[in-house]
């Protein structure tokens, strides 16, 4: 029970870290904890006590496997989230070429 | 069977785009027309089969297995109207651009994000499993964050680094979500879903859940307290674009999923209804009261796309099929004149060199074949009759009284005056000659751009005939009955399986 407690503190700490953090790298580093945590949670889901790997062979029983579904999700959620970070870190790039600044409250010239 | 055309097509546009890059920018603008021309061909097709199916719903099975353990494409009366109102758009929204994105470099590259964002849109409208919906979600998002920054100008980057930030926030909520729902239910079929709800009853796995969608949905939507990355990147991003995300995209990805996940699988309690009111009225008033006050045209159509949101999620929250018919004549109503708007906004932007309302006068005198296209769609938004923005005010106000709530009536009343108001000040500089305007050097009118324009503005004048009983009966009953019917979408769709 607390480790599935413990992977909502660390989607907590990612949030934290999104919505407060003033340069916006930590602001990239916190959106990728937060993928981390969604996907560690559905790899928790899955999970099942002494659980053997889901391959299904000839002449094999199939006891006690772990759910193979949540992995599968999860391959994906990492690609998806492996195309946002690059774009979020693209982007980053190029606001450190305009504004010559990481820190987010500097960045406002659509504020006026 | 023609449901995988829906992905097909776009997402094979996008691949052959990238491959033809180097060939003539007139192929590649043809090949685009093409494409979303069969879209809603195929769209209008689908129309008549999903009429005459039995139950009114579509089913294509895409594996071996049945659902809800294999994956299918799911289209019923409410996926199918989205899906017209998406490829109409997007038809005019291509016709416009190969004239309008000459001013960029690299016109391939918009087109092979802008069908990447199409196909991601088709896919959250055809897709029966709550997955599948997220990863198309996704696809249309993260184009979506690349079409926002496709100018590469300090303004983009910052609209579009803002938007992908709440975006992608939004995007973990929703995924937790479904977690959750997994671990409850123990499937990912939506059909499924509904099935393991109605036999546990309402747990409180339920009301986390519904919570985390609506954060995560409510964001795509630009609901009222989620609503302010959608000035920035509405306004900063290029002028189609501005048109697909502000006419279409939070629509498809926020209304549509919404509306699909808390009425047909989780069924709509009493909570979620006044929630969803709460939040449609929130959304209205703000909205109308920051457009207030704007002096840039696209940041004041942005902001109006915040208060007419509201009025949907308003109708859909209020929940009787009066309701229903009023939000979707409002969907289709909005996503099609806010398309207009902002194209013709693009089109002055291009031809005046600016967008400051104070320093654009005369555009029906100079340009009519931009201004009478501006008017029309800014009195349908208004609600000026006999135009289409009109008829769906009128309905949701009736529904609004009909089933006893008269404040959210006059509410809808007043937020429909204070549209008329904040729409006068860019009407004014559209109709009239305003001060001294002899700066102002225009530019040549582009054809394609006004081919576009003119005949996008032609829809929306007989936008309101789809209330004639003939078409609502085939185009808009369906997606009420779909409303309506709630949770027995599950019967349904394991009835179209047998």
């Amino acid at each position: 029970m607390i480790t599935y407690f413990l992977c909502l503190v660390l989607f907590s700490i990612g949030l934290f870290c999104a919505v407060r953090k003033r340069n916006i790298i930590k602001i990239i580093i916190g959106i990728g904890i937060m993928e981390y945590a969604v996907n560690l949670f559905f790899i928790l889901i899955g999970y099942r006590a002494q659980g053997r790997s889901p391959i299904l062979a000839r002449d094999q029983a199939i006891t006690n496997i772990v759910d193979p579904l949540p992995q599968a999700v999860a391959l994906t959620a990492i690609v998806i989230g492996l195309a946002v970070m690059l774009m979020l870190v693209a982007l980053a790039i190029r606001i450190y070429e305009r504004y010559g600044t990481f820190d987010i409250t500097k960045i406002n010239r659509l504020k006026e | 069977m023609m449901i995988p055309f829906f992905l097909i097509l776009p997402l094979g546009n996008a691949f052959v785009t990238v491959l033809i890059a180097k060939a003539d920018e007139r192929l590649q603008d043809l090949f685009a027309i093409f494409t979303t021309l069969s879209l809603f061909i195929i769209a209008l097709f689908t129309l008549m089969s999903v009429n005459a199916a039995p139950n009114h719903l579509l089913l294509y099975r895409t594996t071996g297995f049945l659902p809800p353990e294999g994956l299918a494409l799911v289209v019923d009366g409410l996926s199918v109207f989205m899906l017209v109102t998406v490829n109409l758009v997007a038809l005019f929204v291509a016709i416009y651009s190969s004239g309008y994105m000459k001013k960029y470099t690299d016109k391939w590259k918009f087109y092979a994000l802008f069908f990447l964002m199409l196909a991601g849109i088709n896919g959250v409208l055809v897709a029966s499993d709550i997955f599948n919906l997220y990863v198309f979600m996704e696809i249309a998002a993260i184009s979506a964050y690349f079409l926002v920054a496709f100018g590469t100008e300090a303004d983009e980057l910052e609209a579009s680094f803002k938007y992908a930030i709440m975006g992608s926030v939004a995007s973990c909520f929703i995924l937790l979500g479904i977690a959750f729902l997994y671990a409850h239910t123990s499937t990912l079929n939506m059909a499924g879903i509904a099935r393991a709800i109605a036999a546990s009853g309402a747990t409180r796995v339920l009301q986390l859940v519904s919570v985390l969608f609506l954060m995560g949905f409510g964001l795509k939507a630009a609901l009222a307290p989620f609503h302010a990355w959608l000035a920035y990147a509405h306004s900063s991003a290029p002028a189609p674009v501005s048109a697909m995300l502000s006419g279409v995209l939070i629509k498809a990805l926020g209304i549509y999923a919404i509306a699909r996940i808390f009425f047909s699988i989780f069924g709509a309690s009493v909570q979620i209804c006044q929630i969803l009111i709460a939040l449609g009225v929130l959304s209205m008033i703000i909205g109308a009261v920051l457009a207030f006050g704007q002096t840039d045209i696209k940041r004041l159509f942005a902001y109006s796309t915040v208060s007419q949101i509201g009025y949907v999620v308003l109708a859909l929250g209020v929940a009787t099929p009066l309701a229903f018919l009023g939000a979707l004549v409002h969907i289709f109503n909005h996503s099609i004149s806010k398309s207009l708007l902002f194209l013709t906004s693009g089109s002055i932007e291009r031809l005046m060199g600016t967008r400051q309302i104070d320093k654009i006068s005369g555009v029906i005198r100079r340009a009519p074949a931009t201004g009478y296209p501006a008017l029309f769609s800014a009195l349908s938004i208004c609600g000026v009759p006999p135009m289409g923005g009109f008829w769906a005010k009128l309905i949701i106000i009736f529904a609004c009284v009909q089933s006893g709530h008269p404040i959210l009536a006059l509410i809808a009343a007043l937020v429909g005056v204070m549209t008329l108001a904040y729409y006068f000040k860019p009407m004014t500089c559209v109709l009239f000659d305003v001060g001294t305007d002899a700066s102002i050097v225009m530019k040549k009118a582009c054809i394609a751009i006004n081919t576009a324009m003119v005949s996008l503005a032609v829809v929306v004048v007989i936008a309101p005939f789809i209330l004639m009983p003939g078409i609502r009966k085939i185009f808009i009953d369906g997606a009420v009955a779909v409303l309506m019917n709630g949770t027995s979408y599950a019967n349904i769709v394991f009835g179209a399986i047998r």
